[in-house]
């Protein structure tokens, strides 16, 4: 699956996307955040206040307990800025 | 209803007037256009924002639905750019169209009150002090909450 990140976000971790393969134990987002964590000490530091972090999947605003099964693209962001 | 994402300038005035074209028998009409802010104590050069174009279709068409059916709107626009902005520019313009005023500015506020904080655009000033990206407001989530 496609992981897309976006804002301070992407410039902490320097990447825009990556494609990764969880496995099976991880079920929803934020088991994906965890597990994402656990592999690299960047990434845990930049998410560590969860509450900061939004989640889409598939181009639809979710939140962190939704499952991940059968989505091609997840995307994790900051709070939104528009208007 | 219409929804455009672009990183294109826009024309307030000639989309206004197309809007109240197309607008024929209606009784009102209310346009808001959001502009690059830049202030004597808070001066900027750019403001760049960064998009994520698939969802922000998405969550401005599922906006303009809810208002449409909650305002009794008969029609309604929303124009968002992204990319980098000079001061004074045009970042989003709004446009609501009904029979009466009230329901209309209400759609317009409505919408513009969404967008702050559920539209995936993210804001990052570049000024004399260097560039940082703008931090979402307690204010916008309570405008939000309003109209829960």
């Amino acid at each position: 699956m496609k992981i897309l990140y976006f804002a301070w976000l992407r410039e902490r971790l320097n990447r825009g996307e990556e494609e990764v393969s969880p496995p099976d134990g991880v079920v929803t987002i934020a088991d994906l955040i965890d597990w994402l964590a656990q592999r690299d000490e960047a990434f845990a530091h930049a998410v560590e206040k969860r509450s900061l972090i939004r989640s889409a999947l598939d181009a639809r605003l979710v939140p962190h307990t939704t499952p991940i099964a059968g989505a091609s693209v997840v995307a994790l962001f900051p709070p939104m800025t528009g208007g | 209803m219409s929804v455009r994402v672009t990183t294109d300038a826009f024309d307030p005035g000639a989309e206004t007037n197309s809007f109240l074209a197309a607008g024929k028998g209606a009784g009102a009409a209310v346009t808001f256009t959001g502009m690059v802010r830049s202030s004597p104590d808070a001066p900027i050069t750019t403001l760049s924002l960064e998009c994520y174009p698939e969802l922000a279709i998405n969550q401005l068409s599922a906006m303009l639905a809810t208002a449409t059916a909650r305002f009794d709107l008969l029609a309604a626009t929303i124009i968002h750019r992204y990319g980098v902005l000079r001061a004074g520019e045009p970042i989003v313009q709004v446009m609501t169209l009904s029979a009466h005023r009230r329901a209309a500015f209400q759609g317009a506020e409505f919408l513009m009150d969404y967008l702050k904080t559920d539209a995936p655009f993210w804001k990052q000033e570049s000024g004399p002090d260097g560039t940082r990206w703008v931090a979402a407001k307690g204010d916008d989530d309570a405008a939000k909450a309003r109209w829960d």
